[in-house]
């Protein structure tokens, strides 16, 4: 059962692999349609997104020279859709499968652990996207997003099968850790339109330099910045719960809520993070690329704590597995 | 997030008289900290100052890491120390950030309060003249029963309404600002929790050693380590015993722990006297006191006899070191070695002290120095004898888990051999004396606490997630309503016929206004039919 969860990791990569292709050819169809509407020889294309090349502003958006074009664009995004999905349930089935192998729930330890948010995050995502289908060129990034981390989950930080400690052992432990799984999965789908928006936004204020030129075809900056901040808002009552809950499991396992260990440091950190940008986008004279700067922070602490902490500082929190 | 910020201005207006300079500046401060910009900047301080609390040891969380850094960075440590480096959380500068956002949220809560209060009394304003403007508009054919229709549709949707002559304003979603004063209202009960819990809180740490000799009472004086609050007294800790009657433990295979269980009986003028029963995650909980479970180990049990037959026993815990098989150190110390029972006299050169390692899985061979497993299925005990002046009797506190070195570098104390006792075994040493290994009592590493704020924690802590909801997920938006005469001049059958201009404006950023909108006005027209059957046409405008 183990070693099947292993391979089905791996065909979740493949599958997550073939999805990003699939939206890059979209993105670089994409592409082509422009450059053809703006009579450019086609094989400038390759350059694209190389930086050089100034666009002219405002791609034409109703009508497409080649409409052949576009519709083998479409056909690649909603393959790359569709290999998501494909590739999502491949991840699933492997998180249950290591599930039943170790008999509990499947975040004992940081690969696990990796795996459960990006799998909360790629799911969060098709809820996203069956609701917004104009959201579906972000896919690009996701699935980018999802081929590193679960890569890294498995090249890095993998580990065997093991029973918990009897300190991990308590349903507090089981409330505490599914929540904040569950919180990361939000924030790190959260990290997508926010980036998307962050070189949107450029691109709309007419940068055309290098990451700002790879936003030509995101949707629109407004959209971005809104679904940015609606993922980081339910994300955020979430994580605050997951640290209460930790906070409790924290009183029963070692005596006190609150000591300040490294991980419970760094969580607190990321709580101020987000609290900060929430409060950054209430704040009218704070500008919305700064507001959502910090949550790009927030979640790049979150990441600290899930990495840094387990690999540079030795805490309570017998979690890491990397010993 | 504002559509339109109408957010009540935190500062009246100044009040017309002689403008006073220290008085302006310290209004003009005033207002700067209770900004939002200044809020923002304080929470950004409060994560960057918390960060060294995580890469520096703390002194609160491991003094030896502190000491160690202390060792081995023996030109920056003392730096870093003067300026609060190893205890960032009760530093100077972390208190004065977190003492300051929180003044600022104190100055930024109490107005909005009054304001919402007043909010909350006060009626949904009158509609706005031209209604046109407003984010959400239409007009339709007004339907039959009017404004009083129209409120009643409203009120059973929960809109707070309010009909003048023939208009009708309502307002909904005041839960936002309600949660929003409920969650930071509640970060201040949460910093008042923390403080109770620290000063009028207490605990104490120490080994307990199984058996009826070893029970401890809960006084200060009984803890290898004890923390009392400012406002708490030596004399307030709840009076009960406690008696370690067992302690089980068990395994996996590899060596991990699986499951733990501490047995012991209270007992003391606080604590009806009875057995219980606690382990890792599931404290005992006492009526002013909870004991959590952290360690356990080995207690070697040693019986020394000396040249002239007199018998002692020492049972003093050997302190685990971090590895997976409990490899333990410690020292069995006998002061009162070697007393002449012919003069009675002691001699203070002649005392003896045993250093050891206990291995409860030994390894077959040599080197008998780790232990490969944490119960004992080939217990060994590798001792060092020493024998000398131990130096307690200068009354020089000496640990009780380890040798005073001072006294061998000096030679006050020789080693006089060495040697690997399993159970049972005796060793004679050179002077005849004799050593036994008898066996081992478990004993636990036990942290006894009360903290008095922890309760108002939890029900602040549950306020705040309340808020916090009601805040971010709740949006306030007005609809306004108004029968205005049909239009005369356009001549058709339906001049005359009253019509109802609706408009809508939400007050927080709500991508799905304009739904609710749609369907709020469909609600307000009722049976489609009736509408056609008056023959106005729809969208009039
Ligand atoms: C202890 C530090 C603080 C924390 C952790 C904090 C946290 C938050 C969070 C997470 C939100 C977004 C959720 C919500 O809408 O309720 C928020 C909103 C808000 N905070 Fe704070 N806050 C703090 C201090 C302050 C201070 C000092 C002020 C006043 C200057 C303030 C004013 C506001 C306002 C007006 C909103 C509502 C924004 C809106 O949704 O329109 N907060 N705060």
């Amino acid at each position: 059962m183990s070693a099947l969860s292993d391979n089905l990791v791996t065909f979740a990569i493949l599958a997550y692999l073939v999805a990003m292709i699939g939206h890059a050819v979209e993105y670089a169809l994409g592409n082509v349609r422009t450059r053809v509407a703006t009579a450019a020889p086609v094989r400038e294309l390759v350059t694209a997104g190389g930086g050089a090349a100034p666009t002219p502003p405002a791609p034409p958006a109703s009508p497409p020279t080649s409409d052949r074009t576009a519709g083998r664009a479409r056909l690649a995004g909603l393959i790359g859709v569709a290999a998501t999905a494909v590739a999502a349930a491949l991840h699933l089935a492997a998180l249950v499968t290591r599930g039943l192998a170790a008999d509990r729930m499947p975040w004992g330890n940081m690969y696990e652990f990796v795996l459960t948010v990006t799998f909360i995050g790629v799911a969060a995502w098709l809820v996203v996207l069956w609701k917004r289908q104009s959201l579906r060129k972000l896919g690009l990034f996701l699935t980018l997003v999802m081929v590193l981390l679960v890569a890294t989950a498995e090249l890095v930080l993998y580990v065997p099968i093991v029973p918990l400690v009897p300190a991990l052992n308590s349903y507090w432990f089981i409330i505490h850790v599914s929540t904040i799984v569950f919180a990361s999965g939000i924030f790190l789908l959260g990290v997508v339109p926010a980036v998307g928006f962050l070189m949107r936004n450029g691109y709309e204020q007419g940068k055309r330099s290098f990451p700002y030129t790879l936003a030509k075809r995101l949707p629109g900056a407004v959209g971005l910045e809104r679904l940015t901040f609606a993922l980081h808002a339910f994300a955020f009552p979430i994580f605050t719960f997951a640290v209460i809950a930790g906070a409790i499991w924290a009183e029963a396992a070692w005596g006190r809520p609150w000591g300040w260990d490294p991980k419970e440091t760094w969580a607190f950190i990321s709580w101020v993070v987000y609290a900060g940008y929430l409060h950054a986008r209430a704040t009218p004279s704070v500008r919305r690329n700064v507001a959502t700067w910090i949550a790009v922070l927030g979640f790049l602490t979150m990441l600290m704590n899930l990495f840094g902490v387990n690999i540079f500082f030795t805490g309570l929190h017998s979690y890491g597995g990397l010993d | 997030m504002t559509v339109v910020d109408d957010r009540p201005e935190t500062v009246a207006p100044a009040p017309r008289r002689r403008p006073n300079r220290l008085l302006a500046l310290l209004r003009n401060s005033w207002r700067q900290l209770t900004s939002m910009r200044t809020a923002l900047i304080l929470l950004f301080l409060l994560a960057v100052a918390a960060i060294p609390g995580s890469v520096l040891p703390q002194r609160g969380i491991s003094p030896e890491k502190v000491n160690e850094y202390f060792v081995d960075h023996p030109d920056w440590a003392p730096r870093l120390d003067r300026i609060g480096a190893f205890e960032v959380f009760g530093s100077v500068w972390f208190s004065a950030i977190y003492l300051l956002l929180f003044t600022s949220l104190i100055g930024c809560i109490t107005p909005r309060l009054r304001d919402h209060v007043r909010a909350l009394r006060s009626r949904p304003p009158a509609a706005p003249k031209r209604m046109a403007r407003l984010p959400q508009h239409t007009v339709l054919p007004a339907p039959p029963g009017g404004v009083a229709a129209v409120a009643e549709v409203l009120r059973k949707r929960r809109w707070r309404v309010q009909v003048r002559g023939d208009e009708v304003s309502a307002e909904k979603g005041y839960l936002k600002e309600t949660g929003n004063l409920l969650f930071h209202t509640s970060l201040i009960a949460v910093l008042i929790g923390v403080a109770l819990g620290s000063w009028y809180g207490w605990s104490g740490n120490r080994l307990l050693v199984a058996g009826d000799d070893k029970a401890f009472c809960n006084t200060r004086q009984q803890y290898a380590e004890a923390k009392l609050g400012p406002r708490v007294d030596s004399a307030d800790l709840p009076r009960f015993c406690l008696r370690l009657d067992d302690f089980e433990a068990r395994f996996l295979e590899s060596g991990q722990p699986d499951y733990f269980n501490a047995k012991v009986t209270v007992d003391g003028p606080d604590e009806p006297t009875r057995s219980a029963n606690f382990s890792v995650n599931s404290p005992l909980r006492l009526k002013d006191a909870s004991v959590y479970l952290l360690g356990h180990g080995y207690a070697p049990v040693i019986r020394y006899t000396d040249r002239f037959g007199n018998s002692q026993i020492s049972d003093d815990p050997f302190l685990t070191t971090g590895d997976m098989g409990l490899t333990s150190e410690g020292l069995a110390a006998f002061p009162d070695a070697n007393v002449d029972p012919a003069t009675g006299q002691r001699a203070p050169d002649q005392q003896m002290a045993f250093t050891g390692i206990y291995l409860p899985t030994a390894p077959d061979q040599a080197p008998f120095a780790r232990s490969l497993y944490p119960t004992e299925r080939n217990p060994a005990l590798n001792l060092v004898a020493y024998r000398g002046n131990l130096g307690r009797d200068a009354g020089i506190p000496g640990s009780v888990y380890q040798l005073d070195q001072r006294q061998v570098r000096t030679g006050k104390v020789k080693e006089v051999g060495t040697k690997l006792l399993r159970k049972g075994e005796t060793w004679t040493l050179d002077d005849g004396a004799t050593v036994e290994f008898l066996g081992t009592k478990r004993y636990v590493t036990l942290s006894v606490r009360h903290d008095p704020g922890a309760t108002p924690l939890l029900v602040s802590c549950a306020v705040l997630l309340v808020g916090l909801m009601g805040s971010l997920f709740g949006r306030r938006r007005r609809v306004f309503f108004r029968v205005v005469p049909g239009d005369p001049g356009e001549g058709s059958p339906t001049s005359g016929s009253s019509l109802m201009e609706v408009g809508g404006l939400p007050r927080t950023d709500y991508p799905g206004f304009a739904e609710e909108f749609t369907q709020l006005v469909a609600a307000v027209k009722g049976d489609e039919p009736a509408a056609e059957r008056s023959g106005v046409r729809e969208g009039a405008e």
